[in-house]
């Protein structure tokens, strides 16, 4: 998309990861977190979301904010995949020690721009050592 | 910041986005647009009740970007291109829209 006027010029993409280790509603962390993601990816920089600790719970599917009187930012997790957002990973020790399986998240998808926009879920689980190499390669790192 | 019409007050921020979604109606829209010297056509209406639906499930008004691909998937290619929607929404098409939509600026304008 080189004719947008937010494309950014070649060389100034970075790799950013936006790191999230709180539950959702507790406090603003995790909406202000996804917001200052979605405004990465708005300006076409190489956007990736950890989730690790408590901010497993961010992704739990069925949340209802109604009683607590609060909005339910979490739907705007399915909006990652418009926004060009190709990378969601969930630490596989943390979802596990709170008994939670890759079942009770979000079905998140992307459209792969390079493969006749086939739907690909957007969600992996990695283990521990797996996404401290990714952390080791970013050149943004953002913790929520 | 507030918006007065048709004898009505509305409470709004300081960019003249409303501030409570739900004070929005289709008549506030036209008026809004009008203070703008511009007419709600058909063609407006398409894009600020796509916006409205694309909040409804995402709970986040699109950026620019992200509307003109959507717009395009939703009303074909020959909308969901810049020209077009700039064409329409000359201040911008999200943030013009996304006002006249009674939704807040949209995530990842500055």
């Amino acid at each position: 998309m080189t004719d947008e006027a937010t494309a950014a010029p070649p060389g100034a993409v970075k790799k950013f990861m936006y790191i999230n280790r709180r539950a959702p509603h507790g406090g603003n962390y995790a909406q202000e977190g996804l917001e200052v993601a979605l405004i990465g990816a708005a300006f076409d920089q190489e956007v990736s979301l950890a989730f690790i600790d408590d901010g497993v719970f961010q992704l739990k599917t069925g949340q209802d904010t109604a009683a607590a009187g609060l909005k339910n930012f979490t739907a705007a997790f399915a909006a990652l995949g418009d926004y060009e957002v190709k990378r969601i990973y969930v630490e596989a020790e943390s979802l596990a020690r709170r008994g939670l399986t890759a079942d009770d998240l979000m079905p998140l998808m992307y459209e792969d721009e390079d493969d006749d926009y086939a739907e690909k879920p957007l969600i992996e689980i990695i283990g521990k050592d797996a996404l401290a190499d990714l952390i080791e390669r970013q050149d943004v790192l953002l913790n929520f | 910041m507030a918006l007065e019409i048709n004898g009505a007050t509305y409470e709004t921020d300081e960019e003249g986005y409303l501030a409570n979604l739900s004070d929005w109606s289709a008549e506030l829209a036209e008026a809004m647009a009008a203070q703008d010297g511009c007419e709600m056509s058909e063609n407006h209406w398409e894009v600020v009740n796509f916006l409205r639906e694309y909040y409804d499930e995402y709970q986040i008004a699109p950026a620019v970007r992200v509307l003109t691909k959507a717009i395009g998937k939703r009303l074909g290619k020959d909308k969901g291109n810049s020209k077009y929607l700039y064409e329409l929404f000359p201040y911008g098409p999200a943030k013009q829209a996304c006002k006249y939509a009674g939704l807040p600026k949209p995530t990842g304008c500055v």
